[in-house]
């Protein structure tokens, strides 16, 4: 039983093709394991048991005749803001109530396509909007990590925090993540697992649900970044039926695990080194520098002059769209409705009723950006600067090949200790927003523990479509940080 | 000569301008590939994108620019090369996304401009100002139940085509001939079917009034989806009476919205400047700009039909027809074509008569269109062909004519079948007029003696006679002949 869940998702997948193990056994492991802890890690919304046999069976067949895509057989979980034909996609929102869409979106038929098991739903921020996942309708998601002789109950990060913990508990042997400003890399640093947000335009939306359309980007979450590579292989590629997709052909990520980086240029922001950055994560950072250093990378200091107008600029832009995505949530024809004696005032009482605290105040302030009087000065400022953010990263990679900074000011906190103040909150995104906002892809790779024994990560930010870097460069930060702690709970364990 | 509203204090002139909702001719929406065909059963040209269902995107169908664009030729305006996509933020339950993707900031076609024809003869040019590209909203219907309102969604998604006319428009009259000339030019590019009654064309009608010479314009007022040429002349009227009383009661004049009421001939007021939305448009990020080639631009203006203006002036050279004919013949693309299918290698002249005449006075009492024609331009050819070749006179040529409409025979057979041949056998025609003289012997006296109108009394006797089949110039050359024996 425990073997089960020494598995990476290369590993099983290499196994399940050996036929040394059944897609079923591995399938009923993890639920199993799902069926223990996340009573308490709450990192499932809604769990697809059944389904999961029947594929995992299917599976079998599939492996039995020697066929078989790239992940037949491997157990995933889907983060509940990508639409899933026939079972309830939430966003973690009462809003949706019990929509089942008729529809699967382009990433899910992407991985089902290629065999994976999809094992239920992923808790999240409400509509990803949160960096702690705290703001979710269906409860928050506890980490399963834990601070040395403490038993507080510590935030898994978000918005992808579901993903992150499910991933991190060994719940799933992948899942897949959105990234907004962060949402997964922050929460997989504050897991101690890998995540990749991808190039804008990577990843097909079709199908996943609005947060920021111009920011929003699917992305692999996973326990290494051999993992995440195999995955976002599948994940990735042209959609016509997302205009922002991009029709450039997917490397085999895969391949480049091991490329090294001798020779290759890593540049150091020096505006990355923000006040108030605890010293050892400062610390971690630099000793990223030295592995990158001793595995023949070359380092460089460089500027991004506009890093710190990256989050504002993020709440100003993100917010905006939001504000509009988020109009079609009306109850007039899906989800949730609170009927009123008028049109508005089912407007009013179903929104009221169907958004929780902070997607309601970024609603306010995404409208008021974008009101007339307001614009200007707000949406249309945020835009300009915008454009230069992406140009400090366009001037940086004249020099460099990727660039490497921390994932996220701190590591995890307590649930309890959660920010009053909700910008004292949004500084979590400080380092993930600027790749956000210029479109880059960007990754996170656990390279180590705190005084406190919670994971922090590093993160590597690349040129654009342009992954393969990223993860050879990750891929040695992984090999010499030698991460192979586990949190406290996991599965294999006792809870 | 100028329109003028004669008020208390004078004589006033009115500003107009138009912005005119064209539904794009296309087989998919602007966004989707739901059916954007009219009609239906509700909600069954709808598809997960018209309906905002949550993670659905917006795809641009290339065949609705290809329209916009083909049309911003047909108005001799600048296309644009770089146009945009905007959202316009605005709930309403007919609205599934909650906002409308329109191009606000940068549209597709810019300044042009449309040639309209007056009454006087005289000829106005009015501007456009801008053609844009946007979605149609969905349909309310509030008068089914009476809690509850239904929400059709056939038309949410479908193209549109705004274009907006300068201030430029200074009379009733000459809103109706813009609006009447835009249409053509639409229905002849074949980008809108301006059906005003589906509504596939619709009008916001912005007015203000003036004294004459005044510079500057006052406050306006616009009337919102007036649906016929008939109301838009009616609606500028009214409202620039009620401005005018305004004005001259010593009132100001609000800028607002407000609704055109055929009934009580009357504007009321919608929503005041205060109660206006707050759009918010900002660039819609689920699409990227839209960036279009020249070479394309011109591929589409190579394969653009003959515009009503070049196509008048042709048939006046080519056919000898005067402008005014002209002008009716090319009124639409398929009275023109019909025209010069039935002209081409005949009698131009002969063919211009009988399409103003008998054949549209055949529509009409049919109540059908060109399009229906009970007689094909080939069939109305032939007909001609044969009065012109003295096989029919014109007379029968009519009753021709009534019975191809009746039975959709073609005119040789019609001839044939009831033996409609015109006589032109001399020796028919003479047995026929001596029987005729010998049975009148009292009058062939009276004709001799000096009473020459009995001679049309002659012909209409041999004319009866010969069942209206004998030759008209024969008959007369031979009962001039025996009467004068």
């Amino acid at each position: 039983m425990s073997s089960m869940h020494d598995f990476t998702l290369a590993s099983a997948r290499d196994a399940l093709k050996a036929r040394k193990i059944s897609a079923v056994e591995l399938t009923n492991a993890h639920l199993d394991a799902i069926k223990r802890l996340d009573g308490r890690l709450n990192s499932f919304i809604t769990r697809t048991p059944d389904q999961a046999r029947a594929a995992a069976k299917a599976a079998d067949e599939v492996l039995a005749k020697g066929e078989g895509g790239p992940l037949t057989g491997i157990p995933l979980g889907i983060k509940d803001l990508f639409c899933t034909n026939g079972v309830r996609t939430t966003a973690a929102s009462k809003i949706l109530g019990n929509f089942v869409p008729p529809y699967e979106s382009t990433v899910t038929s992407n991985l089902l396509r290629d065999g994976a098991v999809f094992l239920g739903k992923l808790n999240l921020d409400e509509f990803a909007m949160g960096s702690a996942n705290l703001t979710s309708a269906f409860g928050p998601v506890e980490n399963p990590w834990k601070r040395n002789g403490s038993d507080a109950k510590l935030v898994p990060g978000g918005s992808s925090g579901g993903s992150a913990a499910a991933v991190a508990a060994g719940l799933v042997l992948g899942a897949t993540g959105t990234d907004t400003g962060g949402s997964i890399r922050q929460p997989a640093a504050f897991t101690g697992i890998a995540g990749i947000k991808p190039t804008y335009g990577r990843c097909s939306r079709f199908g996943t649900i609005a947060f920021a359309s111009s920011l929003d980007q699917a992305g692999p979450m996973a326990r290494n970044l051999q993992d995440c590579a195999i995955l976002l292989k599948s994940m990735a590629g042209f959609d016509e039926r997302d205009s922002t997709s991009v029709d450039t052909p997917v490397p085999d990520y895969e391949a480049a695990l091991t490329r090294g980086v001798k020779g290759l240029r890593v540049g150091i922001p020096k505006e990355y080194h923000a006040p108030g950055m605890p010293a050892e994560i400062e610390a971690l950072w630099q000793q990223g520098i030295n592995w990158l250093k001793a595995a023949g990378a070359e380092i460089v200091d460089i500027s991004l002059p506009h890093t710190k107008y990256g989050l504002p600029t993020y709440y100003i832009a993100a917010l905006a769209e939001a504000s509009s995505n988020l109009a079609r949530y009306d109850g007039v024809r899906f989800g949730e409705r609170v009927n009123g004696s008028s049109l508005d005032a089912l407007y009013e009482a179903t929104r009221a009723a169907g958004f929780g605290e902070e997607v309601k105040r970024r609603i306010l302030i995404g409208t008021h950006v974008l009101s007339s009087g307001y614009y200007d000065a707000y949406y249309l400022r945020a835009q300009k600067v915008r454009t230069l953010i992406q140009r400090d990263f366009l001037n940086a990679y004249e020099n460099v090949d990727v660039i490497l900074t921390p994932t996220a000011p701190s590591g995890a906190f307590a649930q309890d200790e959660k920010p009053t103040d909700p910008v004292q909150m949004y500084l979590n995104d400080v380092f993930t927003v600027p790749a956000s906002m210029a479109g880059v892809p960007a990754l996170s790779v656990p390279a180590g523990l705190d005084a406190q024994g919670v994971p922090l990560g590093l993160q590597l930010i690349g040129k654009f479509f342009d992954e393969e870097t990223l993860i050879a460069a990750g891929h040695v930060i992984e090999q010499a940080a030698s991460f192979t702690h586990r949190p406290a709970i996991h599965a294999g364990v006792s809870a | 000569m100028s329109y003028r509203i004669t008020g208390n204090t004078g004589e006033w002139e009115i500003v107009v301008g138009l912005e005119v909702h064209a539904q794009v001719i296309s087989n998919a929406k602007l966004f989707s590939g739901a059916s954007a065909s009219y009609g239906g059963e509700p909600n069954t040209h709808v598809s997960l994108i018209d309906a905002g269902f949550p993670g659905m995107l917006p795809v641009l169908n290339r065949e609705c620019v290809a329209q916009a664009v083909r049309t911003g030729l047909g108005l001799n305006a600048q296309i644009n090369l770089f146009s945009r996509f905007d959202r316009k933020n605005y709930f309403y339950a007919d609205l599934p996304t909650g906002y409308q993707i329109s191009q606000f900031a940068h549209p597709i076609v810019g300044e042009g401009k449309v040639l309209v024809d007056l009454a006087d003869g005289s000829t106005r040019e009015i501007g456009v100002t801008r053609l844009h590209l946007e979605q149609d909203a969905g349909k309310s219907v509030h008068d089914q139940d009476p809690t509850r309102s239904f929400i059709d969604l056939n038309r949410a998604g479908v193209a549109l085509m705004e274009i907006v006319s300068e201030p430029d428009i200074r009379s009733p009259e000459e809103a109706g001939a813009y609006l009447r000339k835009l249409r053509q030019i639409l229905r002849y590019i074949g980008t809108c079917d301006g059906n005003m009654e589906e509504g596939s064309m619709r009008a916001d009608v912005n007015v203000s009034v003036r004294k004459p010479g005044e510079e500057g314009y006052r406050t306006r007022c616009e009337i919102k989806n007036v649906n016929s040429i008939r109301y838009v002349m009616q609606s500028i009227e009214v409202e620039a009476q009620r401005q005018i009383e305004i004005w001259e009661s010593g009132g100001e004049v609000d800028q607002e919205t407000r609704l055109f009421d055929h009934v009580r001939s009357e504007t009321r007021s919608l929503r005041s400047k205060e109660d206006a939305h707050d759009y918010r448009y900002f660039p819609d990020p689920d699409l990227l700009p839209l960036v279009i080639e020249q070479s394309w631009v011109d591929e589409l203006k190579a394969a653009l039909p003959e515009l009503p203006e070049a196509k008048r002036e042709r048939l006046e050279q080519d056919y000898g027809v005067s402008r005014y004919e002209a002008s009716v013949l090319t009124a639409e693309q398929a009275v023109a074509d019909f025209y010069e299918t039935v002209a081409k290698g005949a009698d131009a002249r002969l063919a211009t008569n009988w399409m103003l005449g008998d054949f549209f006075a055949a529509l009409n009492r049919t109540g059908r269109s060109i399009e229906d024609s009970p007689v094909s331009a080939e069939g109305l050819r032939e007909l001609l062909a044969l009065i012109s070749d003295s096989t029919i006179n014109g007379k029968i040529a009519k009753e021709v004519l009534e019975d191809m409409v009746e039975t959709g025979e073609s005119a040789s057979a019609i001839v044939e079948r009831k033996g409609l041949r015109q006589v032109t056998d001399t020796g028919a025609i003479e047995t026929s007029i001596r029987e005729i003289l010998a049975a009148n012997t009292d009058k062939v006296a009276e004709y001799k003696s000096g009473k020459d109108k009995l001679f049309g009394f002659f012909v209409g006797q041999t004319m009866k006679a010969m069942k209206g089949k004998g030759n008209p110039a024969l008959v007369n050359e031979m009962l001039k002949k025996l009467l004068s024996e």
